[in-house]
């Protein structure tokens, strides 16, 4: 096996006395895709903000692209977040008043890259999502749906990240948006070598991937309420 | 980019925002206003009797004695008469003595009958003189000096004929049309109630009166110029008496002596001792219109502060995205109090600018109330402060939805609820 980009060991994470999630092990190879189903209710927001360094577990522990989380200070782990994970969320992905280039361009200044080769790097990967120039400088809000869950890609994926999470980000879309939206998306992430953590309760999205996980299997804490 | 989000951020909800804008912008005028005709009718005042030691009438309060001798604002009481005016010039701690006699108009502006002593020792401001922009003092009984400010408004000049009008008000139904005087002199502008008046010999005055008792004139007499300057012109009794001392160390024991031992019943009138008692009496008036500028504030503030915790709600879904992407919390809040505080400045500059709209349209009319050229350009000094305040406390009131923000952005995580 490859080098995991994601590690999770024994995680228990909770409110007060009552654990949310309760996970053995769940781990992703680097380059990997990984559907993983999880319906509402199941722990699947606490398992994004858990891997995304929002908030850190009182058990087990987590390990993103070789670092380990709990190690890592509040402020570390939102640079770790910005350099290496990639989020996509189901809509409403930008900042409105942002044009969709603006947005591309604030995460790559949170993660440190130079506005120049930013700006470039972002050109060339609306590209190849389909995006044009002119597109891009729109503002968010005058974007079709389809169009900002393309931008929100374009800014997951701006800084290389080793891990992209994408939550239901096909949600809002049609039928044949959304398997065009999935060949450009996995398309892309496998030229950058981005392992996908793909969240979804649609199970036709599931043959995308390599493999396929259940989070209320996963889940030992069967939680009642979750999001 | 912080910076550049607040920015674009602002500008996308500017519609709503330009209200928050503007009641900033509406307090910070109010309370700079406030402070700043305060500052100037102090300093126009304080500079109008800059020269005078004691002021000299009918006992009617220092006040009104002082607004009414050198301000023209208020009626005379009553006339002192003339021997009292000979006692105090007598007195050796006296320097000059210029009286005063008022009752007369020419068109709504005050006249002045006086001496020449007038001309020559009256002080405003820093200490100036009188001068003249055309013409010289009066010198035949029927020459006129005007003010500045009434040559300009009557369009007169030297050589011009004018009749005075009998009573201070601004209509006369009685007017002096059988002595008509003419124009000897036109003072420059000062910026004082001097501007506002036409000056008369003392000898005039009572040549003007000469076929009048009690107020209305004598029917069937109609004495003419050149009988008049044949009369014994000398008057009875004046207004007032500006006095000017030989050394500033005796006026206590001069008024003193004024009040005891005139001839007369007599009050005497430090011009600063009144002053400080009319900023004592205006003190509360200004005191009420800064409780009124504050409150004003305090709901511009909470104008602020509703705008924004309402689009904080609309923007929780923002605040996770931001996250998402790596911002710090403190970034997040940094953004809600860069909000306040550009929102603020804008509203202060906005407010000065407005102030001085204000005051372009305001000057005039205040000018002409108090007789005085205001300047209400210049910024006070205590200004700055009142700005100051504004900025300050506007931006501490972003510091309450970014409290908001950075508890949500800590509790939502990546999926903010509504």
């Amino acid at each position: 096996m490859s080098t995991e980009v994601l590690r999770c060991q024994d995680l228990c994470f909770g409110w007060r006395d009552s654990p949310v999630l309760m996970l053995e092990s769940l781990c992703v190879a680097a380059g990997e895709r990984v559907f993983l189903g999880g319906p509402s209710g199941s722990g699947k927001s606490s398992l994004l903000a858990l891997i995304a360094g929002l908030v850190l577990p009182q058990e087990g522990c987590i390990t993103v692209a070789g670092q380990d989380l709990a190690s890592l200070s509040a402020a570390g782990r939102d640079r770790w977040r910005a350099r290496h994970l990639g989020i996509i969320f189901q809509q409403f992905n930008l900042v409105p008043y942002l044009s969709g280039l603006d947005n591309v361009l604030l995460a790559a200044a949170l993660s440190g890259i130079g506005r120049a080769s930013g700006k470039e790097r972002a050109l060339a990967l609306a590209e190849r999502l389909e995006l044009s120039e002119v597109l891009l400088a729109r503002k968010a809000i005058e974007l079709s749906v389809g169009q900002q869950q393309r931008v929100a890609a374009v800014r997951a994926m701006i800084a290389e990240p080793a891990l992209l999470i994408a939550d239901e980000p096909t949600s809002a879309l049609d039928d044949r948006r959304r398997d065009h939206f999935m060949t450009l998306l996995l398309r892309e992430s496998e030229r950058q070598n981005s392992a996908v953590l793909f969240v979804s309760h649609d199970q036709r999205l599931a043959a995308h991937f390599d493999r396929h996980l259940d989070l209320p299997t996963l889940n030992g804490a069967a939680p009642c309420s979750g999001d | 980019m912080l910076w550049r989000l607040t920015l674009r951020s602002l500008w996308h909800r500017r519609a709503t925002l330009v209200l928050v804008v503007l009641a900033i912008a509406l307090s910070t005028a109010l309370l700079a206003g406030v402070e700043r005709v305060r500052q100037e009718t102090r300093d126009r005042f304080t500079s109008t009797v800059s020269g005078v030691d004691l002021i000299v009438g009918k006992p009617s309060g220092a006040l009104n004695l002082l607004l009414y001798s050198v301000f023209r604002l208020g009626e005379p009481v009553a006339n002192l008469d003339w021997e009292s005016v000979e006692a105090i010039t007598e007195r050796p701690e006296v320097a000059w003595v210029v009286p005063i006699s008022l009752g007369d108009n020419l068109r709504g502006f005050p006249v002045v009958g006086t001496t020449t002593d007038y001309f020559r020792y009256y002080r405003y401001g820093r200490g100036e003189t009188l001068r003249f922009s055309a013409g010289e003092p009066f010198d035949d009984v029927f020459d006129a000096v005007l003010g500045a400010g009434v040559a300009a408004r009557l369009g007169l000049k030297v050589g011009d004929e004018v009749v005075l009008g009998h009573g201070t008000g601004t209509v006369s139904v009685r007017r002096h049309d059988t002595m008509p005087f003419k124009v000897r002199g036109v003072l420059a502008a000062t910026g004082t109630p001097v501007d506002q008046s036409v000056h008369i010999s003392l000898a005039a005055m009572s040549a003007i009166h000469l076929d009048w008792v009690a107020g209305t004139p004598l029917p069937g007499r109609h004495t003419s110029p050149d009988q008049a300057r044949s009369r014994d012109l000398q008057p009875d009794s004046v207004t007032s008496l500006l006095v000017g001392l030989n050394s500033r160390v005796a006026v206590f024991q001069m008024q003193r002596w004024i009040n005891t031992r005139a001839p007369e019943p007599l009050q005497a009138v430090i011009p600063g001792v009144a002053l400080g008692q009319m900023w004592r009496m205006l003190g509360m008036v200004e005191q009420a219109l800064r409780v009124i500028s504050v409150a004003v504030l305090g709901v511009a503030l909470l104008v602020m502060l509703s705008a924004l915790l309402t689009a904080l709600n609309e923007r929780r879904r923002e605040m996770a995205i931001l996250r998402a992407l790596g911002a710090r919390p403190w970034q997040i809040g940094l953004l809600m109090v860069g909000e306040s505080a550009l929102l603020s400045l804008v509203g202060v500059v906005a407010g000065v600018l407005l102030l001085q709209g204000v005051a372009a349209l305001a000057m005039p009319i205040l000018s002409e109330r108090l007789g005085m050229a205001l300047s209400l350009w210049r910024p006070a000094p205590l200004e700055a402060l009142w700005l100051l305040v504004v900025l300050v406390s506007g931006t501490l009131v972003g510091l309450i939805p970014a409290w908001r923000a950075y508890r949500h952005t800590l509790s939502d995580g990546l999926t903010p609820r509504y």
